[in-house]
């Protein structure tokens, strides 16, 4: 499974030394390809003013399917389940901007905040027992949470769903307009400012301790990595995130459905993880372009069977072999940041 | 009250039949087979589409519904499911989850995503008293099959030479084949008779489940449950699970109902937290 960039970088690691200083340096390089990748997105704020409702979807999916990568690809935890968290972020902010305060930023925060709590929470249940049991748990979580959005109709509008959320504008700045233009720089923004922050944490001694613990359990509690508490962290962290994206999508929205809990959601974002690739961040950003663009072409041929080439896609890519379709790109991008970037920071 | 209970047994067997196939491939070849629900849902629809379509007995729908499913389980073993044996639980999870999407996509494309009705024959209609308890004939029919089957698989996998080579394939695939034991035939056939048995469940439950395109996502957490709290080691575990499974889902839903399907994550919950590796099993042993 990790067979990624780490492993390739051992020997150059070698030869400059086991300085651990600067080892966690190069480690937090910016490939010269990330920056093409942010700066492609931020073109598209001006190249592609009459798809802002798209990329706009993009931007949240790719941050929900980040929070994933944070546990699938960095902790190793399987879950079937993450919707709720999405779904909790979701219902939070709009209920907050209904009945406190419509300022986006807060209710986002307030929509994080929640979803963590419930994180936290459920990690304690999480850390139980093998990967079965997790995948029932996370699931078990996710459907309790849309039984309950169902049931409280009073509350969350149940299957008609939560309507009536006007947003103030951003900070007292930008009203959202029609086109969906701020929203989509608003998405993009939050999107940019967590991965920088998912990015320092996971170069930072924790992410490393996180992958300790997720390649050998056994070994890396008896190096003093105390794995449960990483794994609680990581499981509140990544609830948190997928909160806000789900807070996202409320604002932007100004509704929030049943469908932001269902099982569906959970599925999408493994197969955009799956498409891009885990534990290198940006497989889940990539993988929601493909995914949503996908999404768009197919159901412009056949609207109603979406859910078929959804499974074909699937079953096709466990067949031929993650591993095996995804080397090819994975080992460019490698190359290209030790020939142009990593390689120059080493030698500050 | 009793009558509740009653009930609940008879959907506690039902869970237990249609989930004691992916017990066995879950539990004893440690594969995660999340479409197993796909196989019952193929089970109750050719029962729906005999019965309605061609007018074929309830009674002889049965055994065809084992059958086809379990064909429906050899084929697609040999061709998908033995090359994923040794993957990781990442890709059999996405594996059987796109299968689940193609399922319920194919019988959405053929049928239709409305709910199927089957009318039962006659014999099964109506109730009877038994100690004064009024029960339903179907669910008494549903106990006593379920009984059957039981019995049977314990029989095989505890008495028959079969039984023992396919613990002693689960046990040390490596040895086992060491010993003459053909290890993938043994696999094939009881993925087969798994799948089997889904589809038997499904047909024997298609009165009560309600057979529409969502089954396989419907019941996958049922199926979970049973497996998770069941434990893997054994099919009795499973089967006292899908029992208190049973009753505790048909009386929450009589006692509470606006509580819906809480009352049985509430009662996983607590058993996960009470036995993390399923309620018989030996404390970590896997």
């Amino acid at each position: 499974m990790t067979t990624t960039a780490d492993d390739k970088e051992t020997p150059a690691t070698a030869k400059s030394g086991r300085d651990p200083v600067r080892m966690m340096a190069r480690r937090q390089a910016w490939n010269p390809l990330e920056f093409v990748f942010w700066l492609a997105a931020l073109a598209s704020i001006f190249l592609l003013p009459k798809s802002y409702l798209l990329l706009n979807d993009i931007a949240i999916l790719a941050l929900f399917a980040l929070s994933l990568d944070l546990l699938l690809g960095y902790a190793g935890i399987l879950s079937l389940g993450h919707a709720a968290f999405f779904g909790l972020g979701a219902y939070a902010a709009g209920l907050f901007s209904i009945h406190v305060s419509a300022e986006p930023v807060i209710g986002l925060l307030v929509a994080g905040a929640v979803a963590g709590v419930l994180g936290f929470l459920s990690s304690f249940l999480v850390l139980r027992g093998s990967d079965l049991t997790r995948l029932m748990i996370t699931l078990g979580v996710a459907l309790m949470l849309l039984e309950v959005a169902n049931q409280a109709r009073s509350i969350t509008g149940g299957a008609d769903g939560l309507s009536g959320m006007m947003m103030d504008p951003i900070l007292g700045l930008f009203p959202f307009d029609l086109w969906g233009k701020t929203a989509y720089i608003y998405s993009l923004t939050t999107l940019f400012i967590l991965f920088l922050i998912a990015r320092r944490l996971v170069g930072s001694p924790f992410g490393l301790s996180l992958k300790a613990v997720k390649g050998n359990w056994t070994r890396a509690t008896a190096v003093g990595v105390a794995g449960n508490r990483r794994l609680i962290a990581i499981y509140t962290i990544a609830a948190v995130y997928a909160g806000i994206a789900g807070g996202l999508l409320a604002q932007t929205a100004q509704f929030v459905s049943l469908d932001v809990l269902a099982f569906q959601r959970s599925a999408d974002g493994l197969l955009v993880l799956v498409i891009g690739g885990t534990g290198y961040l940006y497989g889940g950003l990539i993988g929601a372009v493909v995914f949503k663009l996908m999404h768009d072409i197919v159901s412009a041929l056949t609207p109603q069977y979406w859910l078929f080439w959804v499974g074909l896609l699937l079953v096709v890519i466990v067949m031929l072999g993650r591993e095996r379709i995804f080397a090819g790109p994975r080992q460019v991008v490698v190359w290209i940041g030790n020939r142009f970037g990593a390689g120059r920071r080493g030698e500050r | 009250m009793l009558t509740i209970l009653f009930d609940g047994v008879a959907y506690g067997m039902l869970l237990f039949v249609l989930a004691c196939g992916l017990a066995v491939t879950l539990g004893l070849m440690n594969f995660v087979n999340l479409a197993h629900g796909a196989f019952a849902m193929a089970g109750g629809y050719l029962t729906v589409v005999l019965m309605n379509g061609y007018g074929v007995s309830f009674f002889l729908c049965l055994p065809a519904a084992f059958l086809v499913s379990a064909v429906l389980g050899a084929v697609l073993e040999r061709a998908l499911y033995r090359h994923l044996y040794n993957r990781s639980h990442l890709d059999q999870v996405l594996f059987s989850v796109g299968l689940i999407f193609i399922a319920i996509s194919a019988v959405d494309y053929f049928y239709g995503a409305r709910q199927q009705i089957i009318t039962l024959p006659d014999i099964l209609r109506g109730r009877i008293e038994i100690l004064g308890v009024p029960v339903g004939v179907y669910r008494l029919f549903i106990i006593a099959m379920c009984a059957l089957i039981m019995v049977a698989l314990q029989y095989v996998l505890a008495y028959t030479r079969f039984g023992s080579r396919l613990r002693a394939a689960v046990d040390d695939g490596r040895v086992a084949r060491g010993l003459g034991i053909n290890v993938g035939a043994v696999f094939a056939i009881t993925f087969a008779v798994g799948s089997g048995l889904a589809g038997l469940g499904g047909a024997l439950g298609a009165d009560i489940l309600t057979v529409d395109p969502t089954f396989p996502l419907r019941f996958m957490i049922y199926f979970l449950i049973v497996v998770t709290v069941g434990g893997t080691s054994s099919i009795t575990g499973p089967f006292v699970a899908s029992l208190i499974l049973g009753v505790a889902d048909v009386a929450g839903k009589y006692y509470v109902p606006a509580a819906g399907s809480f009352v049985i994550y509430a009662v996983t919950v607590g058993l996960l937290l009470w036995r993390p590796y399923g309620i018989l099993s030996r404390e970590g042993a896997r």
